[in-house]
Order: C-alpha cells, then sequence, then structure tokens
C-alpha cells in the first residue's frame, strides 16, 4: 500500500510528488509511460521556461532537469515504461510494464497525465487523407525527439503556440512555412510567440481563416483556405489554393482524462478535466489533480505551482489535518469560459482563482460577486482567450461570502 | 505459371482466393496497391444485412441471403469480429409502413427468418435515443456487424496459408490472351496464369476491357462519406438504425461498430472520378442533418475521423457474376451488398472454377486461422504469462487502443502481415481511436522500420507515395540515436 500514487512525470507529476515528500509522506510513487521523466517537456527544446518560478529563461528539458534532480535527491521511487491502464474509486491503479501487469493500492492519487492534441477529426477538415497531416506536437516529436523532419512547405492551422513555435522551428530546419490560418478573429497563442516566431521569420498570420479542403492522394499536395464571417461561415468567393506538402495542426489540447473517467471523477464539460476544489481534489475523495489534466496551461511555471498546492493537499489529506469547511461555488459568467477550481471546501488564508475568458476584451474589468453582490472589481487593459487570467482572494472576503462567487468581465 | 489469378485484393478477391485454396489449383491473387483492403473494403457500413433490401429475383438479393446464413461461422473461422445486433428500418408516417411491407414481404421470399413489424414502444425500448417521433419499424434480428478490413486480411492470411500467391504493387495494366493462358502484365512485370477472376472492385470495367476492347460494361462510383465516432459515444445506438426509403430519399445508416465506435454515413453522389475518395462539407452536413432525423442529440463533437467510400455502380442493375468466356470470370459491380454476400459469391465462384479444372480438394485445407490476441482481453494470469513469455507486451503503444508492442509485432510477422502505419492500424487498431495516432504514429513507423528493416523515411502511411518524413533533421542527421 503506497501513501501516494503520482500518475505522471510530467512537470505536474514532479512537482507534486516533490511537495508531498517535503510535507512528509514517505511511501510514493510515481508512473510514467514514456522511457524519461519530463513530460512534454522534454520536446520542448525552445526557451521560454521558468521566467516565474526560477526568474530565468530556460528550455524545457532544462527547466524539467531542475525538477528531475530535486526529485532524485528526495529518493523519491518512480518507474518509467510503465502505463497506467486503470483507476478505480477504491484507488487502485493498474499498471503494465515489462515485469508484468499488477495492481496498487494508495490511500492518495495524483492525477497528472497532461493532455493530448485535438486532431483533424475533432474539427472534421474534408477532403482527401493523405499523408503529411500532423498535430503539431506530433511534429515536434519527431524533430527533437527522433531527429526526423515532417516536411519541406508547410502551412499552420491554428495559431496556438505549439503551432507558432513549430512554425519557427521547422523555419530553422529550412523548411518554407508560408502561413498560419487561424478561424478566430484574434490568435490564441501568447503574444511573444506571435512576435518571436511568425513577425521575426515573416510569416503571415490570417485571422478569421480557416482550411476548407485538403488536396493529395498519396502525399499533401496543397489545401485550400477561406475566409469565414463572424458567425464562423465561409465567406464564398475567398477560398485560395495553397500548394504545401504539410499541414501542422495547432488547433487545442483536450486534458487525458481517460483514467479520471474510469474511476468515476466527475469532469467539467469545458475544461474536459476533473472538478476540483481549492485543494485540487477531485469529486473523489483522496483523488488530486494537477496540470494539463486538469485545464491547459500557457505556462509551465503555473502547472508547477498548482502541482506543488495538490502535493501538499494530499500530504494534509493522508495527515488527516483539519480545516473549517465551507463550501463556495464559484460561477463562470459573463465573458469567462471556466474558474479552476471550480469550487471551494475550505477556508484558507487566500485563494488563487484560474480563469479564462471567451473573447479579446480591451479596458474592462472582472467584476467578482460575492451571493449576488460586488465583491470587487479590477481592472484590466488587455485580455484575451490565450492568456489565462487569476484573481486571489482573501480569508474575509471568502469568510464573508455566504455560498456563491461569480467572475464576469464587465465595461469600465 | 498460375492456374487462376484473381485480381483485386478486396473483400471479393480474398475471399475467392480462400474458396479456391480448398482444391488443389495454384493461385495468386494480384492487387495494385500495397496492401488488401486498401479500396471499398475498408470504407462502408461493415453491415452483414439481413438481406431483406434487395429484390429476391435478382444476384444482389439471392447472394445477401445466403452470405448472411455464413457469416458467423466464417467470423468463428478466422477469428474476426462480428456481431448480430439486429437492425430497425424507422417509420415516420403511415405511408412508410408500405415500404416496410413490401421490405417484409421480399424478406421472407428470401427465406429471411425473424423479420416482424414492430411498434414505437418496442423500438424505445432497445433505442432509446431514437427521436420520439418514430412509429414503427422492421425489425431484422439477423442483421449483423462485422470488421471489413480484419475480414479482408484474415481471408487472404488464410488463404496464404493454404497455400495461394499474393503479389501486391501490381497494377495491371494490360492482359494477353495467349493460346492456353493469359499473360498479365504491370509495367514490364509479367504474371502468368490459365484463369483470370476479375475482382477489381470500381476498377473492374477496365480490367474486362483489357481482354474485350469492345466491352460496354462501365462502372461509376457512387461515394458515401461518414463520421465516425469516438468510443465515448458507444451506446448510442445497440442495433444498426436505417430510415425508411421514402420520397425524400433513403437517409443515413446510424450504426454501431464492433470495437465499440458509432458510424454515421453514408451519402450517395455520382462521380466521375474513382480516386474520389475525398469527404467534402455538403456531403458531411447532409450526413449531419440525415442522421438527427433519426436519433437525437448524436455527439458529433465526439467526431474522430470522417472517410469515403465508392460503391461500383454499373450500367447493370445487379452483380455482375459469371464467367465471360471460359477462363475469365467476372466478379463485378460489387456494389451493397457485397461485404454480405461476399462468403456466398466467393463459393459460388470457386466451384465453378474447381469444376473447370476438374480440380481435386485440397485435402490440407484448413479453413481456421487465430488472430493477434488482443492483450487487454486476457485474464490477469495470461497477461502476466504473456509479458514474462515476450516483454513487448508490457510495453504499450497505442494508449487509446490499449495496444502492445507484442501485438504489432506479430500482426507484422504473419502471412499477408501489415506494412504501412495504415495497415498496421487496419489490423491491430493503433492509432485508430481518439488521438488518431498523434502519440503512437512515431513509435509504429519505428517498429514497423525495425522488423521489417528498411529506413524509417521509407515507410508509408497508406500507398506507395505517402510518406511521412522527409529525412533527418540538422542534429538528427549528425547523431544516429537522439
Ligand atoms: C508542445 C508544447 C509546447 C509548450 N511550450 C511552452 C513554452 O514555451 N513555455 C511554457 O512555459 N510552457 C509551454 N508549454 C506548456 C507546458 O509544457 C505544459 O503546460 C506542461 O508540460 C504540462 O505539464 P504536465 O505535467 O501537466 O503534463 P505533461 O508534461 O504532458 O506530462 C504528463 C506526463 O504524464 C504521462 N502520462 C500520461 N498518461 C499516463 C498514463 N496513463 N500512465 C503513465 N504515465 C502517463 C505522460 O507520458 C507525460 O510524461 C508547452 C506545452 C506543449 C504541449
Ligand atoms: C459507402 C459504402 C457503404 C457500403 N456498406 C456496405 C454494408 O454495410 N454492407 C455490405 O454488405 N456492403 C456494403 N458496401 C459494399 C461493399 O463495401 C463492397 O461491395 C465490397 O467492399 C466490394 O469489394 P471488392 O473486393 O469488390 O472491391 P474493393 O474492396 O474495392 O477491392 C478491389 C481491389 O482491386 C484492386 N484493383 C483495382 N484495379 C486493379 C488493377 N488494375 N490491378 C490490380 N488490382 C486492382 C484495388 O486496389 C482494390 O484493392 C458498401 C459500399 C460503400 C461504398
Amino acid at each position: 500500500m503506497y501513501d501516494i500514487i503520482v500518475i505522471g512525470g510530467g512537470p505536474a507529476g514532479l512537482a507534486a510528488a516533490i511537495e508531498a515528500k517535503k510535507q512528509g509522506i514517505e511511501k510514493i510513487l510515481l508512473l510514467e509511460r514514456d522511457e524519461e521523466l519530463g513530460g512534454i517537456l522534454q520536446q520542448c527544446i525552445h526557451n521560454g521556461f521558468g521566467l516565474h518560478v526560477f526568474k530565468e529563461e530556460l528550455t524545457g528539458p532544462e527547466y524539467a532537469q531542475r525538477f528531475m534532480n530535486t526529485f532524485h535527491d528526495l529518493n523519491i521511487a518512480y518507474a518509467l515504461n510503465t502505463m497506467v491502464m486503470e483507476i478505480t474509486p477504491e484507488k487502485e491503479v493498474h499498471i503494465v510494464n515489462d515485469q508484468g501487469y499488477q495492481i496498487l493500492k494508495a490511500k492518495a492519487i495524483i492525477l497528472a497525465m497532461g493532455c493530448r492534441e485535438r486532431t483533424r477529426g475533432a474539427i472534421a477538415i474534408p477532403g482527401k487523407r493523405p499523408s503529411g497531416i500532423l498535430t503539431a506536437g506530433t511534429a515536434q516529436r519527431y524533430l527533437n525527439i527522433e531527429g526526423y523532419m515532417v516536411g519541406k512547405e508547410v502551412m499552420i492551422l491554428g495559431s496556438g503556440d505549439i503551432g507558432l513555435i513549430m512554425a519557427r522551428r521547422m523555419t530553422l530546419e529550412g523548411a518554407h512555412v508560408k502561413g498560419v490560418c487561424e478561424l478566430m478573429p484574434h490568435s490564441n497563442g501568447l503574444t511573444r510567440n506571435i512576435v518571436q516566431c511568425l513577425d521575426d521569420f515573416d510569416i503571415p498570420l490570417q485571422l478569421s481563416t480557416t482550411i476548407v479542403d485538403i488536396l493529395g492522394e498519396e502525399r499533401l499536395t496543397g489545401v485550400v483556405t477561406a475566409q469565414v464571417d463572424e458567425h464562423y461561415n465561409i465567406i464564398k468567393g475567398t477560398e485560395k489554393e495553397i500548394s504545401c506538402d504539410t499541414l501542422l495542426l495547432s488547433i487545442g489540447l483536450i486534458p487525458e482524462n481517460e483514467l479520471s473517467k474510469k474511476a468515476e471523477i466527475l469532469l467539467d464539460s469545458k475544461t474536459k478535466g476533473p472538478i476540483v476544489n481549492e485543494q485540487l481534489q477531485t469529486s473523489q475523495e483522496g483523488i488530486f489533480a494537477c496540470g494539463n489534466v486538469v485545464h491547459v496551461h500557457d505556462l509551465v511555471d503555473y502547472v508547477t505551482e498548482e502541482a506543488e498546492n495538490a502535493g501538499r493537499a494530499a500530504a494534509h489529506y493522508l495527515k488527516d489535518i483539519k480545516k473549517s469547511k465551507k463550501p463556495i461555488e464559484i460561477k463562470p459568467e459573463t465573458g469567462v469560459v471556466y474558474t479552476v477550481p471550480q469550487h471551494l471546501d475550505y477556508i484558507s488564508d487566500q485563494v488563487k482563482i484560474l480563469f479564462r475568458v471567451n473573447s479579446v476584451f480591451k479596458h474592462h474589468q472582472i467584476v467578482i460577486k460575492s451571493d449576488d453582490q460586488i465583491l470587487k472589481t479590477i481592472k484590466k487593459n488587455h485580455m484575451a482567450p490565450g492568456e489565462m487570467m487569476h484573481i486571489y482572494l482573501k480569508r474575509e472576503e471568502l469568510e464573508a461570502c455566504e455560498s456563491k462567487l461569480s467572475i464576469s468581465i464587465g465595461e469600465l | 505459371m498460375y492456374d487462376v489469378a484473381v485480381i483485386g485484393g478486396g473483400v471479393i478477391g480474398t475471399s475467392i482466393a480462400r474458396e479456391l485454396s480448398k482444391y488443389r489449383l495454384k493461385c495468386v491473387l494480384i492487387e495494385k496497391t500495397n496492401d488488401v483492403a486498401n479500396g471499398t473494403s475498408k470504407a462502408n457500413s461493415a453491415i452483414v444485412h439481413a438481406g431483406y433490401d434487395a429484390p429476391y429475383n435478382t444476384l444482389k438479393g439471392q447472394y445477401n441471403k445466403l452470405g448472411s446464413d455464413l457469416y458467423e461461422q466464417l467470423c468463428l473461422d478466422l477469428d474476426v469480429h462480428y456481431k448480430r445486433v439486429g437492425s430497425f428500418v424507422l417509420a415516420f408516417e403511415d405511408e412508410d409502413y408500405k415500404v416496410l411491407n413490401l421490405l417484409k414481404d421480399n424478406g421472407e421470399k428470401l427465406g429471411i427468418k425473424g423479420l416482424s413489424i414492430v411498434d414505437r414502444t418496442f423500438i424505445l425500448s432497445k433505442e432509446p435515443n431514437i427521436t420520439p417521433e418514430v412509429i414503427g419499424g422492421l425489425y431484422a434480428p439477423s442483421a449483423a456487424i462485422t470488421d471489413p478490413f480484419g475480414l479482408t486480411v484474415a481471408m487472404m492470411e488464410n488463404a496464404m496459408d493454404n497455400g495461394v500467391d499474393l503479389m501486391m504493387n501490381f497494377p495491371v495494366n494490360e492482359i494477353n490472351r495467349e493460346k492456353e493462358y493469359y499473360n498479365i502484365l504491370s509495367g514490364d512485370n509479367r504474371i502468368q496464369a490459365k484463369y483470370i477472376v476479375n475482382a477489381a472492385g470500381v476498377y473492374a470495367d477496365e480490367i474486362l476491357k483489357m481482354v474485350d476492347s469492345e466491352s460496354t460494361f462501365k462502372i461509376r462510383p457512387r461515394r458515401g462519406q461518414y463520421y465516425l465516432l469516438d468510443k465515448s459515444a458507444d451506446g448510442l445506438v445497440n442495433s444498426v438504425i436505417f430510415q425508411c426509403p421514402g420520397k425524400k430519399g433513403k437517409g443515413v445508416v446510424v450504426a454501431p461498430t464492433v470495437d465499440g465506435n458509432v458510424l454515421i454515413g453514408p451519402t450517395s453522389e455520382d462521380l466521375e472520378d474513382k480516386n474520389g475518395i475525398e469527404t467534402t462539407k455538403v456531403g458531411l452536413d447532409d450526413v449531419k442533418v440525415s442522421a438527427s432525423k433519426a436519433i437525437e442529440n448524436i455527439p458529433f463533437y465526439e467526431n474522430i475521423t470522417t472517410f469515403a467510400g465508392l460503391r461500383a455502380e454499373s450500367n447493370l442493375d445487379d452483380f455482375l457474376i459469371g464467367p465471360y468466356h471460359e477462363t475469365f470470370y467476372n466478379v463485378a459491380g460489387i456494389k451493397s451488398p457485397g461485404l454480405s454476400a461476399a462468403p456466398a459469391i466467393a463459393e459460388k465462384v470457386s466451384k465453378d472454377i474447381a469444376e473447370y479444372f476438374k480440380a481435386e480438394r485440397n485435402l490440407h485445407y484448413n479453413p481456421k486461422r487465430s488472430y493477434v490476441k488482443a492483450f487487454m482481453s486476457m485474464t490477469l494470469e495470461e497477461k502476466n504469462n504473456m509479458i514474462e513469455e515476450n516483454p513487448m507486451y508490457g510495453n504499450v503503444i497505442c494508449r487509446c487502443e490499449q495496444i502492445t508492442e507484442g501485438e504489432i509485432v506479430e500482426s507484422i510477422h504473419r502471412n499477408c502481415g501489415g506494412r504501412t502505419v495504415n495497415g498496421i492500424k487496419r489490423r491491430i487498431r493503433p492509432g485508430a481511436g481518439r488521438c488518431q495516432g498523434g502519440f503512437c504514429m512515431p513509435k509504429v513507423i519505428e517498429i514497423l522500420s525495425r522488423e521489417l528493416n528498411i529506413p524509417q523515411e521509407e515507410i508509408v502511411k497508406e500507398n506507395q507515395g505517402s510518406y511521412i518524413l522527409t529525412g533527418r533533421t540538422k542534429a538528427g542527421a549528425t547523431c544516429t540515436t537522439l
């Protein structure tokens, strides 16, 4: 019987395990299906990680390495090449590796399985089905881990960060990136990535544009782009054929929750991740979750912070530390897509609530209501769907709240 | 010199090849592409129809009924998925009952058992997601679903186990008739055979033209487009749901697949282009609208892929099955219900050919083939024994479908084994799940490259030319392993 089993050895799993160990929990086991720790960071060889946590710019593998060092220093047990196949509400963890198929038991579980990419099928792009169409993350894996190029003339659909980063990466490898199409009237990536990955390389970003047809019998030979109106309907006559042998899709990430479903954990239809409280505890007592499995983060630094909270909360859960219980529901309202956590169970000195907005807002304010009364407003010059927002609430504010908080975006 | 050359590696050609292997004949199956099940047999509704639909006095009707009777045993012998889930044809207006009764009568003339006209309550009790507007339907308990590419591969594998040769990457472009045999040509390559079976799917008219330039037989493809929903939509329907054909057209089918996905389609569009397997926005939108008439709240957001297949519609109303002259046999224009009819057609064709050759029975013929056992379906003890015997079974490659390296390697090293990324996917399912290979494709390529001993750059997704990698990266070029 383990105290804690952590599923996933990416930045979330590592930080959660480290923090739980620091809190004095001894029997921890971390499980990772890949042949090394570090998760998706191992393929993110570009700079831009750690500005918040370490106040310096690291590459993905460097950022992961710092946590792996601490993890090893603390002598936390782990198993690589080990796939978790199933978890049950009773906290049994089914694993398979070259030693066999085993069923392990734990007092607490921390889910840190990360996310997967949306595919062509998810948005049902019509046309032929040739080779040369990949998700940006798969392409990134080929280039950065396997050492293979995936094409010469490239179009990118979706302006998510991975797509932007791959636009630059492919260019540096000698490919010609012809452009990035984005359905929305705004980009979904970080501003810094637009500047450093597209503008610096003269790669055009076409907003309100999508791909309506795929050409090529065997290998991709081209795509047809078209502009869309404000309801995302294709504007007839704007179709343009662009020849290319590669199409990279950067059309969103989905938290990987097949295991959570098997454990009968309730999921949020917006985040596609488990519904959690401020302890990052899911609807199953003793099962916690952190990182991209909960909701997709823009920066790994925030993943780390969230994972440390989950690790600490799991430790407190095992130590049975009593807190005063007070359920408060948090509702995303006008302009807000979702919040994490979705509800609070206990009062603490301060909680951080993360949320995403549904479109670009300039000179607006965040409106926080407590039991339908405005609690406070926070002015913001710029908010966009691609950048996660957060607010802090203090103990007094939480104590004053009956049962319901809401967050919305309002005009100034 | 072969006795018989079967042209076309779809479900029809491979079924015939297997049936021929029951006799002492030297046979070869010739396929244009780099795999079997690469044509229409990979893109259809995967239904073993009960058989009431096609008129009783047609070959379509007769072979459908006969085929449907053979399927269960066949799939047992070949270790292929088969589920008798039953089907409904839904009625929404009183007029529809006329059609349902005609279908029922037709089916009964063919000897199909269990057909019944059922009421709304019965339907909704079995299929709670059907719209409450339904008023009744025709229930056919003998309708089933199967795995069309798994079956095609199994037929070929078993045919090879029994001595048939497989020649792939051999697009026949010329056939010359000599006195005693044919020269079957593909560019500079040549195969000689005394007898030809034409089972070339939508191209069967062109094969026929190679021996008879006067032939007026013509195939025009009729495309059908589909959505395939994720396993999380499993249970949306439990049986195959048809709509009553009426003034407003035929309506699309909503059917479960043997793997637990949901298949929705097809459209019906006449084309000229025999490569026209693209999906279109218009077509897919039609599927959505049509399906939504039968089932409420279909989770189209759970879509994992869309695809299309081509029916071999000919200028005849029926299948074209029979000797064209004494040594050339057409099995052409095999549109729907060709998958259902295949086993019965194959029996008939091979009997005719055996008679022509006065061939004796192949006493070594073994009808059975057992497939790679799915790791996840094993008991805990079996799993552990398997891993101990072969640690590759402890390496899960496809996380969506939970497929291990051991299973993939086994699907490569057998008769008619997988050679391409999609070939592996059709045989054992890595990449067939919700991530569509995003995670496992690099690993599948690596395994194929290692097992077949060819460079990763030469591994293709589907047909020749569908390469995936274009070379090494700058860093990749300098070190052998990164
Ligand atoms: C392509 C890409 C580029 C990015 N670029 C940046 C950037 O420039 N700057 C930045 O700050 N952030 C960036 N991010 C974000 C950051 O990398 C992620 O937020 C972070 O890696 C998420 O951490 P995680 O631990 O939640 O998930 P992951 O890193 O995905 O780790 C999850 C781990 O769980 C394992 N796992 C999953 N399921 C199982 C199972 N069933 N059994 C065993 N193990 C399992 C996986 O193998 C994986 O190792 C990027 C993310 C991606 C995807
Ligand atoms: C949309 C749709 C839905 C359907 N649904 C069903 C259903 O639910 N149930 C059912 O019973 N039937 C169904 N059918 C019908 C069924 O799929 C077909 O009847 C069956 O697959 C035809 O098999 P085939 O072997 O004749 O053709 P194919 O599978 O197309 O095989 C022909 C083969 O010949 C090869 N070939 C072509 N030219 C040459 C050449 N020159 N040299 C060498 N090889 C060549 C091709 O590469 C191909 O592999 C459906 C069909 C469609 C299109």
